[in-house]
């Protein structure tokens, strides 16, 4: 096992540099230099401009300048933001917390819906059920989310009036966040109502995020308990006399989830492209909607430390779950 | 050809894969879907009642024909400067199957090239074609995409280079797999010995025989090129307004969600119809060109 983390640790290190060439990289192929950028329209003097140059060492040769970002980076520098003047890793963490919130909200609907329709489909391959539940997938992965959200606003939050339409609670409740889980802090604030009106700002965003992994998830898990159950385990399982409950329970589920927890974790990467749809919509307050803003706004430093930072998560996560793989599945441990 | 043979000739490959492919009946509707839009879009400046820009000052917001206060002038009702819905629709097509084309064309030359690259040459080229496509896959897809067009300029043709870029790594990690799987097949290294080239052995014996699993990555991939350019169009960052793209048109109809249903309903409606017939066909082709699922 410990080769094996070594083994996918030395793979991730040159991926990871590469990663930064890019976000460096891509604020140099901006026409114009950084200083134009951060005076911006206003025009700068040229004697002010060379000495900035000099001050922010744009001046040296262009892998003098990588070395010096790369070296900042390892101690958690990504520079400013050009339009609020803050920390980037700040303004990142600080709404990192909504992203997180919601995209676990999303997997969880997901996991709690789709493995047990993706497990009755498989089990009752050809059923009515089971054509429900595929078609229904179809539709779900060929959907566009940021179309089927607006659609959810028209009707929950139009026509009933049920759910609000914007932001992560009422604007009646204020209180210091605690953990940056609004559900949690809501709680924990005592407030009569801020718990409820925390949950009813979540359920659309949550609905729409989930609607596309829900859908793999399904599917792959239909499509694992499919395999599983062709297996002579499973023959042996049913010939000893035990009961369909117990075969299909644990043993054809413990070997078919194995291949859904990678899809699981791929889903990380679909979740923050969603984020940025469902954020831009829901107006959530998360790095999706923060990243497009600062696209929009030529944030560049922004851009760059958020391309960053979401990249290292999505590699870090991608980690565990090859880790936790491998944890649950031998065969592939000892292959490396 | 005797036709009065007592054994009948074994059907060609094609015959073979219809019928594979003609038992899957979703597979056969999202063909005929695609056929129908293909054809609407191809005829668009027929098909059209009017011209997807002209604008009916007299007509604003005019609900579909058969809600209160409709007209058959306008079947699906008319947008807030006027224009007519159905006829942008009918338009928009020509965009999605546009940008899935040319998406789809791009990755897959770009992709098969370095996958074939790759699996051939193997040593530090392959490492370094790899780790590139590593590289691309640690973004999530719409955000790269994004970034690049922000950094190219927003824009259709600049949204089409950046999906593009972004789906290839699939195309080559594909490849690159297959051409391995086949390389040390017999039949390889028969045509080695009989003193095939490099790129006689690349294009001509193996290429072919890789082509089963690109095929149905090329019809999810046209799924997904069309939903991400929707999502570009959505953003701001994809095709400009007037420009009757799917998802520009979402964008522009958002403020009216609460007092116009139509300007948000249709445009989505196409999408989803669109992409669902291109996945539709694509399990269908899974089905018929996967020999490990075929039922012999």
């Amino acid at each position: 096992m410990f080769r094996f983390l070594i083994y996918k640790l030395a793979l991730l290190i040159p991926t990871f540099l590469g990663v930064t060439v890019v976000a460096f990289g891509f604020i140099r192929m901006i026409p114009g230099d950084p200083i134009e950028l951060l005076a911006g329209e206003r025009g700068i003097d040229p004697a002010r401009h060379h000495e900035l140059m000099i001050q922010f060492g744009y001046d040296l040769p262009i892998w003098q300048q990588y070395l010096t970002f790369l070296g900042r980076l390892l101690q958690g520098d990504l520079g400013t933001s050009i339009i609020t003047r803050q920390s980037v890793v700040d303004e990142f963490f600080t709404l990192f917390p909504a992203t997180v919130e919601l995209s676990l909200c999303a997997i969880l609907v997901a996991l709690l819906v789709g493995l047990p329709a993706g497990i009755i489909a498989g089990v009752k391959r050809g059923s009515m059920f089971d054509h429900f539940v595929m078609g229904g997938a179809l539709v779900g992965y060929s959907m566009p989310i940021f179309w089927s959200g607006l659609l959810l606003i028209m009707l929950f939050s139009g026509i009933l009036g049920w759910t609000p339409v914007s932001g992560r609670i009422s604007a009646m409740f204020f209180f210091e966040p605690v953990t940056g889980f609004m559900l949690i802090d809501s709680l924990l604030s005592g407030e009569e109502g801020a718990f409820k009106s925390a949950a009813s700002h979540l359920i659309l965003p949550t609905v729409m995020l989930s609607t596309i992994p829900l859908a793999v998830i399904a599917r792959q898990t239909r499509s694992a308990i499919l395999e599983v159950l062709g297996e002579d385990y499973i023959r042996t399982a049913r010939a000893k006399g035990l009961t369909p409950l117990r075969v299909i329970g644990v043993h054809a589920l413990r070997n078919a989830l194995i291949p859904v927890v990678t899809t699981i974790g791929l889903q990380i990467g679909v979740l923050l492209a969603g984020a940025i749809l469902t954020e831009t919509i829901f107006s959530w307050p998360g790095i999706g909607k923060w990243m497009v803003h600062s696209i929009s706004r030529r944030d560049y430093p922004a851009v760059q430390g958020g391309l960053l930072m979401i990249a290292a998560i999505v590699m870090m996560v991608n980690l565990l779950v090859d880790l936790l793989y491998g944890l649950i599945n031998p065969r592939i441990r000892h292959t490396e | 050809m005797d036709s009065t043979s007592t054994t009948p000739a074994p059907p060609s490959p094609l015959q073979e894969f219809w019928a594979y492919f003609q038992e899957n009946r979703g597979a056969v509707a999202g063909l005929y879907i695609i056929v129908a839009i293909t054809v609407v879009a191809v005829f668009a400046h027929i098909v059209a009642p009017y011209s997807p820009t002209e604008q009916f000052r007299d007509h604003l917001l005019q609900p579909p024909a058969w809600q209160e206060g409709g007209s058959w002038q306008f079947v699906l009702g008319t947008d807030a400067v006027g224009r007519d819905m159905l006829s942008r629709i009918i338009y928009g097509a020509r965009f999605s199957l546009f940008i899935g084309g040319v998406v789809v064309s791009i990755s897959l030359v770009v992709g098969i090239s370095l996958g074939l690259l790759a699996g051939f040459v193997r040593g530090p080229v392959e490492t370094v074609i790899m780790r590139l496509m590593d590289i691309i896959l640690a973004f999530p897809s719409l955000l790269l995409a994004l970034v690049m067009v922000a950094l190219l300029g927003p824009g259709l043709v600049n949204a089409m280079i950046a999906i593009a870029l972004v789906l290839q790594p699939h195309f080559v990690r594909l490849t690159r797999a297959q051409v391995i799987n086949e390389r040390s097949r017999d039949y390889v290294i028969a045509s080695r010995i009989a003193g095939a080239g490099p790129l006689r052995l690349m294009f001509i014996t193996v290429l072919p025989n890789c082509m089963a699993p690109l095929i149905v990555q090329s019809t999810m991939s046209f799924s997904t090129a069309i939903l991400d350019a929707a999502a570009l169009g959505f953003l701001g960052m994809g095709a400009q307004p007037p420009t009757p793209e799917w998802g520009t048109m979402l964008a522009e109809a958002r403020e009216f969600i609460l007092s116009a249903w139509w300007v948000v309903s249709f445009p989505g409606i196409a999408i989803l119809i669109t992409v669902l017939s291109f996945n539709l066909m694509g399990d269908g082709l899974r089905d018929a060109l996967d020999p490990k699922l075929k039922r012999s």
